[in-house]
């Protein structure tokens, strides 16, 4: 394997319901970075049913580029159509980076590509670097259940790939009427090759968050002081759509069962965001939650041991500046939303 | 389909383990039932291992066990609130073998040695409640547990589940514990570097210290702390009689913070870091809270049969000796294939003519003497330290008006009367 | 009559784990070893499969010796069998390298009595990575069905499968051709207490423990640190809390203070599928 033939920074265009995914637009900004440090291109790998003109949407958005597969046989996401397109796009043109979203399509994808090449693959990264004399890439992702940092390198193969977590990169601010090269491709296989029919696709919204595996949850304690000033605790998380968590004392008091309960003798969780309402911080309780990437304690007791275990902390009435939250919360996401769309 | 055994332990602690040994050894089958995900991730001791009762249950385990320091020193600090007196011994005769004692973490030791057992053929389940005896014509034949299908069979079941064994309690051999015949513990495993905490503890590798806490380590409450060196962490409890801690409105966790804030204890565990929280019952109302420990097809061995010498803080040897003891009656029993309790009832005999049974006889009114006399812990310890002070303070006064004034401060010739009996009654105890 | 491999791992309780802050090393003592979690529902899905339409199930994990206790635990689960492979030249592998080794060993298992189906799950907690699974797939030319939350039949005689397989906003239906490879979610199922018979099966069970010189074909080259293209170049801890920032001000203060620290972390928030908010 000689490296000098691989040149080229890719991104796997994830299309849903005829549009870009925005992770995809995100690696794209993320690769344009790569691209220029290294001085080479920027393409996107573009496979789907009618996605031919989603090409010049991508050129605004940073895409020298595109390799297009457009063909009925990928109107559904199979790892096996998806995966041959990918690998012969790859054997012909070698790239020497492929990036992809760390969404259950990207990653199902990745993982097959890579073994097929073979080459190495960096999952779930959140932080991308490229040595601008060798081109090795520099990807980093949390381990061991967020314990840890770690940079992922793959030396001695190319194309070197990673899957990158949504919302992590930034998208560039698209450039109307910018353009690239658009190169249209066959792949070899048919449709008695594929192996796996998609039936039917059902969307479906949320429903009630386990709290072990719960990204974001809000636990209250005897601070609030009763049953129904608990429910202030139902409603942000219903409204954050976390899961509910309480210390052992609320618990024990029958406020709320005690699969809710995070402590020692209760689950132990790492969620992305922890909070904390009118919980003193008994170590009991501690131990369960201290692994958890973002902690914010709300207490009116300002000595509360809890604020030494938290990275923000409020003092102040929780029936005061939680439903504020709430209200602010709901009114700026709407917004957040309508940006995307 | 219920399997039948010719014993079932139940409980994996040092009792527990030690008479599984033995009767798998004897080529018993037999069954260790463990509540914890593994044995030792339940088990709370100070964390002192005695080498004579663990070498008669495995000779030179030392060569293999998981220990963690050979105790070379032992030091009893007699705490105020700013000062302490201490004294202790420390000999290098201890830090060779066969050695004296040894510091372990639990949930490392139990799991080697309950491994040992399963080496000589014992069955061990563990993530398991035995929820009650299996109880039929006035004699236990099995055990009932929490899972599906859960009643399994023996012929006779030892009870090694811990202090507060419901299932000896739900035979009638003990009644509930008063909050005067039971302590709280509560430790922290404390991670310190090994360099640190030799050079702290003036030790060289593979050397240990204990040190035992009177007096203000639980706020003056009958109770004592301990602090001690494992290889790369520190084991810092302090344990108390619920009674104290029910007057005192004091949770366990909080006297723990305390302990860990005194100014004689922070620097040796300063730059640490907690990396466990253990809280553990441990009985404490030595001879006279012993229960019935022989019933038809049944014995009670270790905590659960409150074979604790709160005085010297010693129970894992207790247990293990008594664990071995009810696996010789076992056998016994085996030979005569009389499970009844008249034959296993030589448990109770053998356990009451070894060194367990004399200790129990020997501190049977400790606790309680030093529970009813509170002033023992929380003001003769504080008078002692400003004793010590006065006499060690160079304030140009000559020692024999130091003296004059220590004694002055013990108060009116009541007051030393009073000191004089409670010195005559706490010996009269211990001796 | 079906033969499930379930593929399992077992692996440091990473809740629990501590770091060493000054090495940036994670103490491994510090945690027990488990079961990975997500096997542990793989498992009883392959069981679950099992008491449906009739078979066994056999689990194969690769790691050190005492990596027998996640078998045990397997058995206990109500798997019938339990392979493990244990040999130096598997250290240091990475995903693919360890896709490799299961792949050999898994042809070593077919020729016992051949493999129809093979579940895995999700993701270990120690890897985070996901890739295993298909990796195995590709290698043995079995269809990767990856997310799957539910088995919804599988066809002995006709050779098929279809499950639901998670995303984002919902699920899709595949039909499958048999052999295949399911890698599954922890909603999948609720794994129960197991029982009494199984608790004392697995107490007694003893797996079978290949050496590299067990399995047949292996190119070396392909094993372990040696067989790995991605290397680790550096760990370092992320921050951890010691006493936050406090968030000053009144009520209305606080809470935009606040606001603007979620938004931060707008991605959690983020609405599947894009059409909407509905809390």
């Amino acid at each position: 394997m000689s490296f000098e033939d691989y040149s080229g920074i890719w991104v796997f265009i994830e299309v849903k319901d005829g549009e870009v995914v925005p992770v995809s637009l995100e690696l794209l900004g993320a690769g344009k970075e790569l691209a220029d440090k290294r001085g080479t291109e920027l393409a996107g790998v573009l496979i789907g049913e009618n996605v031919t003109h989603l090409a010049d949407y991508l050129y605004e958005y940073g895409a020298d580029a595109v390799y297009v597969y457009d063909d009925v046989i990928y109107k559904n996401y199979r790892t096996e159509s998806y995966m041959k397109a990918l690998l012969e796009c790859c054997q012909k043109y070698k790239p020497e980076v492929i990036l992809y979203g760390a969404t259950s399509t990207g990653k199902d994808l990745a993982s097959a590509v890579a073994t097929d090449l073979p080459t190495g693959l960096t999952a779930d990264s959140t932080i991308l670097d490229i040595e601008e004399d060798t081109g090795l890439l520099l990807a980093s992702r949390p381990a061991f259940g967020g314990n840890i940092m770690a940079t992922i390198l793959c030396k001695k193969y190319r194309p070197q790939m990673a899957t990158v977590r949504p919302k992590v990169m930034k998208a560039l601010t698209p450039e109307p009427g910018r353009t690239g090269r658009l190169i249209e491709e066959t792949a070899s296989i048919k449709e008695d090759d594929i192996r796996t029919k998609v039936l039917e696709i059902v969307q479906h919204t949320t429903k009630k968050v386990r709290i072990d595996e719960a990204d974001i949850i809000v636990a209250g304690g005897k601070g609030l002081g009763s049953a129904s000033g608990f429910q202030l605790i139902h409603d942000l998380a219903e409204t954050l759509g976390g899961a509910v968590g309480a210390s052992r004392d609320v618990v024990e008091a029958g406020w709320v069962e005690h699969h809710h309960q995070v402590g020692q003798t209760g689950v132990t969780v790492t969620p992305k965001i922890y909070f904390a309402i009118g919980i003193s911080g008994a170590i009991q309780h501690i131990v369960g939650m201290q692994n958890s990437s973002l902690i914010i304690a709300i207490n009116s007791d300002p000595a509360a041991s809890i604020f030494q275990s938290s990275h923000y902390g409020i003092v102040g009435d929780a029936f005061e500046i939680v439903p504020l939250l709430i209200e602010q919360f709901k009114q700026a996401f709407n917004q957040e939303v309508i940006d995307h769309v | 389909m219920s399997e039948k055994f010719d014993c079932i332990v139940v409980g994996a602690g040092p009792a527990g383990i030690s008479c599984a040994y033995e009767l798998a050894k004897a080529g018993v089958n037999v069954l260790l039932i463990e509540r914890g995900e593994y044995p030792g991730s339940k088990n709370v001791m100070g964390g002192v291992l005695y080498r004579k009762m663990m070498e008669d249950v495995i000779p030179d385990f030392w060569k293999e066990a998981p220990l963690e320091r050979p105790i070379v020193e032992q030091r009893f600090m007699m705490m105020d609130k700013e000062s302490a007196i201490t004294f202790g011994y420390k000999g290098m005769e201890w830090g060779k073998e066969p050695y004296n004692n040894f510091t372990v973490l639990r949930a490392k030791f139990d799991q080697w040695f309950a491994g040992k057992a399963v080496e000589q053929g014992a069955l061990l389940v563990n993530e398991t409640v035995v929820l009650e005896c299996i109880v039929e014509n006035g004699k236990v034949v099995g055990v009932r547990t929490d899972r599906p299908d859960g009643d399994l069979y023996a012929d006779v079941v030892v009870l090694a589940d811990g202090v507060n064994s419901l299932l000896a309690k739900s035979l009638g051999f003990h009644k509930e514990f008063r909050p005067d015949e039971v302590a709280l513990a509560t430790m922290e495993i404390i991670k310190l570097d090994k360099k640190i905490i030799e050079d702290r503890f003036n030790l060289e590798e593979n050397q240990g210290t204990t040190i035992e806490l009177f007096g203000d380590a639980t706020k003056g409450i009958l109770g004592t702390g301990f602090l001690y060196t494992n290889k790369d962490t520190l084991s810092l409890g302090v344990g108390s009689l619920l009674s104290g801690l029910i007057k005192h409105k004091i949770k366990p966790y909080e006297l723990l913070e305390y302990v860990k804030n005194h100014p004689m204890i922070r620097p040796y565990i300063a730059g640490g870091e907690p990396v466990e929280y253990l809280a553990h019952m441990i009985p404490e109302g030595g001879y006279k809270s012993m229960p019935k420990v022989a019933g038809n097809g049944v014995l009670v061995v270790g905590d659960a049969a409150q074979l604790v010498n709160a005085i010297h803080r010693e129970g894992s040897n207790l247990a293990m000796t008594s664990g071995q003891l009810a696996a010789e009656t076992v056998l016994l029993a085996k030979e005569r294939d009389d499970y009844s309790e008249s034959t296993l009832n030589h448990y109770k005999t053998r356990l009451m003519s070894s060194f367990v049974g004399q200790d129990m006889k020997k501190y049977k009114d400790s606790t309680h003497h030093f529970d009813k006399f509170p002033q023992y812990f929380d003001k003769y310890i504080p008078m002692m330290n400003k004793a010590a002070s006065q006499m060690f303070t160079v304030d140009g006064s000559s020692k024999w008006e130091k003296q004059k004034k220590i004694w002055r401060d013990v108060g009116s010739a009541g007051e030393k009367i009073k000191l004089a009996r409670d010195a005559y009654r706490a010996w009269k105890v211990m001796k | 009559m079906l033969h499930i491999v379930a593929c399992i791992k077992q692996v440091p309780d990473t809740k629990i784990i501590k770091m060493n802050p000054k090495t940036n090393t994670m103490d491994r003592a510090s945690a027990p070893a488990i079961l990975n979690p997500y096997d542990a529902h793989a498992v009883e899905e392959a069981v679950r499969l099992k008491k449906r339409y009739g078979g066994t199930v056999s689990v194969l994990t690769m790691g050190p010796p005492p990596a027998v206790k996640a078998i045990k635990k397997c058995i206990e689960i109500g798997a019938d069998a339990g392979y493990m492979i244990s040999d130096r030249a598997f250290a240091g592998a990475d995903t693919l390298a360890t896709s490799y080794a299961l792949t050999k060993a898994i042809e070593k298992i077919s020729k016992i009595k051949p493999v129809d189906l093979i579940i895995c799950g999700k993701m270990t907690i120690d890897g985070d990575t996901g890739q295993v699974g298909p990796g195995i797939a590709r290698r043995l030319d079995m269809p990767p069905l990856t997310s799957v939350n539910k088995v919804k039949e599988i066809n002995v005689k006709e050779g098929y499968a279809v499950v639901h397989r998670k995303l984002e906003d919902g699920y899709e239906v595949i039909q499958s051709t048999m052999p295949c490879l399911m890698s599954v979610e922890k909603e999948i199922n609720e794994v129960p207490y197991s029982s009494m018979s199984n608790m004392l099966k697995a107490a007694r069970y003893q797996p079978i423990i290949w050496a590299v010189a067990d399995l047949e074909d292996v190119d070396r080259p392909q094993l372990g640190l040696k067989g790995s293209p991605t290397i680790v170049s550096k760990v370092w801890a992320p921050t951890k809390p010691s006493g936050g920032t406090m968030l000053e001000g009144d009520a209305a203060q606080q809470s935009q203070q606040l606001l603007n620290i979620l938004l931060e972390k707008k991605e959690l928030f983020a609405v599947k599928g894009g059409s909407g908010v509905e809390f």
